[in-house]
């Protein structure tokens, strides 16, 4: 003992603690950018929400900003566009999902091997490709009034053409199918990497036990695609809470404020043309991340359980 | 964002121009948001003023349009230039009250503005005093087919009876009597601006757009009274909710509308689809309740000082020779806009553009626009009302309860 305590003492402090620093050495870089570009906006976001700002300075470089407290939250119960905004994201959340059973469809319908399956398979996933901007112009030309390929269908099915984009019931059902389209490619190659990752031999084995159609799906398929549903609800969870784009190409919020999501209005209250009130967008942005962080903090959950249990 | 392209062009000109003189030159820094015609017509005009001022260099920063509008907010405090365009009425509201515009009344006073820009000086006043100078503006009113009228042989109207019985031919022959495509929203700010004037009159149009007048007063009803008279029989174009006005004006080209209150930048896009002087009309809003003096919407732009600025005094130069007749008739004609100074002339040849001029220099007072003469948040939700009410009519009573809502809030 001696001797190692007299060795030990030549040895320099780096050599004595190199072992428990140097992944905090390595971990610096991330945490510092993770502080200022994650933490700090995060923190500043409720710290503005308390304030009535039009994000103005006075000329001395001092800020114009008023303390209200929960000022801006009180007036976020009342307010019948904040109502919409949440009413439509429950609704995103809910028909969004859709993009998961529908991409697992097509996986398996393309998870076969025919002659040129790959094209087909690229053409598939051609839409999650392309921007949302494009997907979002595409589908409002789809959509328009009087020249649009669905107005003049249900015009000439019906007589009246339908101009989905224009009715505030229809709306928001409009945008979300044009957000599925890209969504259900994604969850398409989620499940189809899937599908190659499914052990033959149990469904072999499956086959031998008389398992088909439906039950084999449902019992055999299936719990060996539990990771790649993970992901697909995953992405498509978030991707529903930042339906921003959409919105923004397809109809600015309208008509009068009814396709609103959280985002959107978030953006429209602080930083559009007739916004700047910086307060009252951040207290809509602390709202919305309060609602990702019980779905973020569900899915960390479970990967840590998981991990736990070794899957 | 920034394109630097315009002051580098002013400094090689200056460069040509005054050649040894250049050490001793004046910066003056100009920050600006031109379209590609505009800025073209704003640089000849600096190439002028610089002719007239030889020790003074006019550096134009040019800005994205869009940009601009948020560019602002930072440079005003951080990077102030000597001379920086923005809006007339309540836009400018925030920037004065925050400290960032400075009083330029004394401009006006040397120059006998107040003369000469009398019709733009109450948009440009606040708390008595001047806070920029305008350089421009246009005429709103309805844009008309001729050829639609003389296929159902109606008569130009000067009454809004006329209008609406007018409405009822249309109808009759499939046309839609008013287009509009309020998917960006102001489209119906700008009838909403008509029926107010030609109903309430000018005052009662500028105290409620103030905060001054609740939005569920009886006046307030009875405007949207006369405007249900479009609305309800169905006279104004169908899921013009979902409608850019690019696409109403093309209605309007092919004959399947009538009429369409705009404002006079629309005339490019009517000649573009092929309407010509021949075919397409211009006439005032027609009036609502006699006797009412006729105001009109004018929207104006303008040029300020920041508080920052460094060439106080040169800027003042620049604001004082952009309100003289010259330097605005020269610059309008090649904007294809108004000049807000009485005294210049415009182009005769252009009937839109003498009529507007014929129509503001005669009309009783200006209204900037709903979307600048109310605070921004009260045109937000009050252009949302009006498109609500045109889709909409039965919710009336909400879209009031709303608006005064919103009212005692923003004003409070």
């Amino acid at each position: 003992m001696a001797v190692t305590s007299s060795h030990g003492s030549t040895r320099t402090w780096w050599q004595q603690n190199q072992q428990t620093l140097t992944p905090w050495l390595f971990l610096i870089p991330g945490m510092f950018m993770f502080a200022v570009y994650v933490v700090w906006p995060i923190l500043s976001s409720f710290w503005i929400s308390f304030y009535d700002w039009n994000g103005l300075r006075a000329p001395d470089g001092s800020s114009t900003a008023e303390w209200v407290g929960l000022g801006n939250y009180a007036e976020l119960i009342g307010d019948d566009a904040f109502e919409t905004s949440l009413k439509n994201n429950i609704l995103w959340l809910v028909l969004y999902m859709l993009a998961v059973p529908f991409g697992l469809f097509i996986a398996i319908f393309l998870n076969q091997t025919v002659w040129g399956i790959r094209m087909y398979k690229s053409l598939f996933f051609f839409p999650f490709v392309i921007s949302q901007v494009v997907v979002g112009l595409i589908f409002s030309w789809f959509y328009a009034p009087n020249f649009g390929l669905l107005y003049l269908l249900t015009e000439w099915l019906t007589g009246t053409g339908t101009a989905i984009l224009a009715d505030p019931n229809k709306v928001t059902y409009g945008i979300i199918a044009a957000g599925l389209w890209p969504q259900t490619a994604y969850c398409m190659i989620l499940y189809l990497t899937g599908l190659n990752n499914v052990s033959p031999d149990q469904v072999e084995a499956a086959r031998l036990d008389g398992a088909k159609g439906f039950k084999m799906l449902w019992y055999v398929i299936l719990p060996q695609l539990r990771p790649a549903t993970f992901i697909a609800v995953v992405v498509t969870v978030i991707g529903a809470l930042r339906s921003f784009d959409l919105v923004s190409i397809m109809t600015t919020g309208g008509p009068f404020g009814s396709s609103r999501v959280l985002s959107f209005y978030m953006y429209e209250q602080a930083l559009s043309e007739y916004g700047f009130r910086m307060g009252y967008g951040a207290a809509i942005a602390v709202v919305l991340f309060l609602i990702m962080m019980v779905f973020i903090s569900g899915f960390i959950w479970k990967m840590v359980r998981d991990e736990k249990e070794g899957y | 964002m920034v394109h630097m392209k315009a002051g580098t062009l002013a400094v090689v000109a200056s460069l040509l121009a005054s050649g040894s003189a250049f050490a001793e030159q004046r910066v003056l820094t100009y920050y600006a948001d031109y379209d590609p015609n505009p800025l073209a017509a704003m640089e000849a005009l600096i190439a002028d003023f610089e002719a007239a001022n030889p020790d003074i260099d006019v550096q134009l920063n040019n800005f994205d349009h869009e940009g601009y509008k948020t560019a602002i907010r930072n440079f005003l405090t951080t990077d102030a230039p000597d001379l920086a365009n923005w809006y007339a009425g309540n836009r400018m509201a925030p920037f004065v009250e925050a400290g960032q515009f400075m009083d330029v009344s004394d401009v006006w006073e040397a120059n006998g503005l107040g003369e000469s820009l009398a019709s733009a000086k109450a948009s440009m006043t606040i708390d008595g005093k001047q806070w920029g100078v305008p350089y421009t503006y246009y005429q709103w009113g309805i844009y008309f087919n001729k050829d639609v009228y003389a296929q159902v042989g109606a008569e130009v109207p000067t009454t809004w009876d006329q209008f609406i019985a007018n409405c009822e031919k249309f109808k009759a022959a499939g046309i839609d009597c008013l287009t509009t495509g309020t998917s960006a929203l102001w489209p119906g700010a700008g009838i909403f601006d008509y029926m107010s004037l030609r109903t309430n009159g000018y005052e009662f149009h500028m105290d409620l757009t103030a905060g001054k007048i609740a939005w569920t007063d009886q006046k307030v009803r009875d405007v949207f009274a006369q405007w249900a008279k479009l609305v309800e029989p169905g006279y104004i174009t169908a899921n013009h909710a979902a409608i850019d006005w690019q696409d109403a004006a093309a209605l309007l080209v092919q004959g399947k509308a009538a009429n369409y209150v705009m404002g006079n930048f629309a005339v490019a896009t009517f000649k573009e689809g092929g309407m010509t002087n021949d075919n397409l009309g211009f006439m005032p809003f027609p009036e609502i309740t006699p006797g009412i003096p006729r105001a009109e919407d004018a929207p104006t732009d303008t040029i300020h000082i920041p508080s920052g600025a460094q060439n106080v005094e040169d800027a003042k130069l620049f604001l004082a020779y952009v309100a003289s007749a010259d330097a605005q008739t020269k610059l309008n004609a090649a904007l294809g806009q108004l000049p807000t100074n009485k005294d210049s002339t415009v182009a005769a040849d252009d009937p839109f553009i003498s009529a507007g001029f014929e129509l503001l220099s005669t009309s009783y007072a200006l209204a900037q626009f709903f979307d600048r003469d109310a605070p921004a948040e009260m045109a937000k939700i009050g252009m949302e009302g009006f498109q609500q009410f045109m889709v909409q009519p039965g919710e009336l009573e909400n879209i009031l309860t709303r608006l005064e809502e919103a009212r005692q809030r923003i004003y409070q």
